[in-house]
């Protein structure tokens, strides 16, 4: 059972209570996700973005995760507003993101990493889409905190199979 | 962080009924039983009661009788056969650590059942460092120890076998007589340790009868104070200190008694067991309203463990499937509702219950599901409270979710 004491912030437990940009977008010019619900950490990252100027008009989620995943990824979309990708992509950090809502318990640091790790998965993911050349302010490689999503969903498979398809009836 | 706390606590300020469910982790100490405490911080029999003065023997002749109850409830022989230790976890270190001990020359295997404590489960796998090995008996999907694999696990080797009689998470009543006969059976020599910390109280039990050879009783977890715990080792057995020091009225573990603390143990115990019958099936009307009314409001529900007579009369758990049990756990505390989730907390640890995963459980079974324990303390109002504002905060964060994971 859940023993380690939160002690949540203010910032996070209003976020928690009242997210900001909750929900399904129905016009969304991306979709990503990050996490594994086998983690108990999931989350969906929806972006409207102006593709005449390269701008994120908005940004909401929907996340499954405890309070610390609802929190952080909810003040990424409010960060993330009116931003260029470029500049989304380059100052949009997990560190910024703890800092930005007043800092979290070290054992939810992740919480932070996953929400950027969704919003850099849809960035990621435009250019694919679109099926342009990514640009030069993009790198081949994954950052940190994409990196850490692969090896959380990574995680989930190995301890998926470690699990009993089904424990024996008796 | 502490003032991150007092803001927390500031959010709670509006509540108008609170409902404290979280019994397995800790308790509301009726007042009757705070009240039979307290004469002895400094009214009387505050004294060591091994020493030769009034006050030792006014402490000897309380906790004489305390012993005297207490063995009387858990079904032993004798009062010698019962050791108070300071919870449940330090009686089951000792139960554990102080059988292997004495019995090392017999054999080094230990058996237990996947789905024991954690201060069972870790304190066999500690063992390991001292050359025993501990193999674990699996479950069926209800918590259900498996009899023909326990059969299996015991030989002439084995030294202990731990087993809980009631699951703490699940509430599985064992059929810890049958196992009892199954290892003795293999190896007479083995001894059998029970874990009764959540049987105590709620089911009718003897140690004698069960036959077992040692079993821990906790006070905490039928509305006693914390910090007191007991361990019964029927008479005859051999048994290592785990501790040393000054020997007072208990041989197998040191220090002065904490009189107070004996007394609210065994006044929780008398209220426990004065009125058996009716204080369970007060425990199981609630819980049985509790767990109905859930599953009337709500869908995609697990039920955790059996039903029926098989289940300790107190113990409610459900996966609430689309919604994540800690963030369910602070949207209820902030409506006065208090349980506890078998959810992960930490990223290197993305260890749900190993409970419900054992009961062939996924991962996001667990991380949704909360564990609630009723009292006799518990009123019908504060059941239809839990049922008022339980679906609403389990719809909120299903609402967040939404269809994340769903794809």
């Amino acid at each position: 059972m859940s023993r380690i004491p939160l002690p949540y912030n203010p910032k996070v437990m209003d976020l928690f209570q009242h997210p900001k940009n909750l929900g399904k977008m129905e016009d969304a010019t991306v979709v990503a996700v990050a996490g594994n619900p086998a983690c108990g950490d999931m989350i969906t990252f929806y972006l409207k973005i102006d593709e005449a100027k390269q701008v994120i008009e908005k940004a909401q989620f929907e996340s499954y995760g405890c309070a610390a995943n609802i929190a952080t990824s909810s003040i990424v979309t409010e960060m993330v507003k009116c931003l260029t990708l470029e500049d989304a992509w380059n100052n949009i950090t997990w560190k910024k993101v703890t800092e930005e809502i007043g800092g979290l318990p070290a054992v939810k640091f992740h919480c932070g990493v996953l929400a950027v790790g969704a919003l850099k998965r849809a960035i990621r993911q435009y250019f694919t889409q679109k099926n342009v050349e990514a640009p030069n302010w993009l790198p081949k490689e994954n950052t940190f905190e994409e990196k850490q999503a692969l090896e959380e969903e990574e995680l989930a498979k190995t301890l998926s199979k470690r699990l009993k398809p089904e424990a024996e009836k008796k | 962080m502490v003032e991150n706390v007092k803001e927390l606590l500031k959010l709670h300020e509006g509540i108008t009924h609170e409902v404290y469910l979280d019994n397995e982790n800790s308790c509301i100490v009726p007042q009757q039983v705070v009240d039979a405490m307290l004469p002895y911080f400094n009214k009387t029999a505050y004294g060591n009661p091994t020493l030769t003065h009034k006050p030792g023997w006014e402490a000897f002749e309380v906790i004489m009788n305390s012993f005297q109850k207490i063995s009387k409830y858990m079904g032993a022989k004798i009062l010698e056969e019962i050791t108070f230790t300071p919870s449940e976890t330090e009686a089951n270190n000792l139960a554990i650590m102080g059988s292997c001990f004495a019995q090392k020359s017999k054999g080094k295997k230990i058996v237990i059942s996947e789905i024991e404590p954690i201060n069972v489960l870790q304190v066999a796998e500690m063992m390991g460092k001292y050359g025993f090995s501990t193999t674990k008996i699996p479950v069926d999907h209800e918590g259900f120890i498996n009899l023909e694999k326990l059969k299996e696990a015991v030989d002439k080797e084995t030294i202990l076998v731990s087993i809980s009689a009631v699951n703490n998470e699940l509430g599985t009543i064992q059929p810890i007589k049958e196992a009892v006969d199954i290892v003795k059976a293999q190896n007479p020599q083995a001894l059998f340790h029970t874990d009764v910390s959540d049987a105590y109280g709620r089911i009718p039990l003897d140690v004698q009868n069960l036959k077992v050879d040692l079993a821990t009783a906790s006070s905490y977890k039928i509305q006693g104070p914390r910090g007191i715990g007991a361990l019964y080792l029927r008479d005859g057995v051999n048994m290592e200190r785990i501790l040393e020091g000054q020997i007072g009225t208990q041989k197998l573990w040191p220090g002065i008694e904490n009189t107070p603390l004996i007394v609210g143990f065994t006044k929780a115990s008398e209220l426990a067991f004065e009125n058996f019958e009716s204080n369970t099936t007060k425990l199981r009307m609630l819980r049985d309203k509790l767990v109905d009314g859930i599953f009337s409001e709500l869908g995609d529900l697990r039920f955790n463990g059996p039903k029926g007579d098989k289940r300790s009369p107190d113990n409610a758990n459900i996966s609430i499937l689309r919604a994540e049990g800690e963030a369910l756990t602070i949207e209820l505390s902030l409506k006065g509702i208090y349980v506890s989730s078998g959810s992960a907390c930490s990223r290197r640890l993305l260890q749900p219950s190993h409970v419900l995963i054992a009961i062939g459980r996924i991962f996001e079974e667990a991380h949704g599901s909360i564990l609630m324990k009723v009292t006799r303390s518990h009123t019908e109002e504060d059941i239809a409270y839990v049922l008022s504002v339980l679906p609403t905060a389990v719809n909120r964060i299903r609402g967040i979710v939404g269809s994340t994971g769903v794809h």
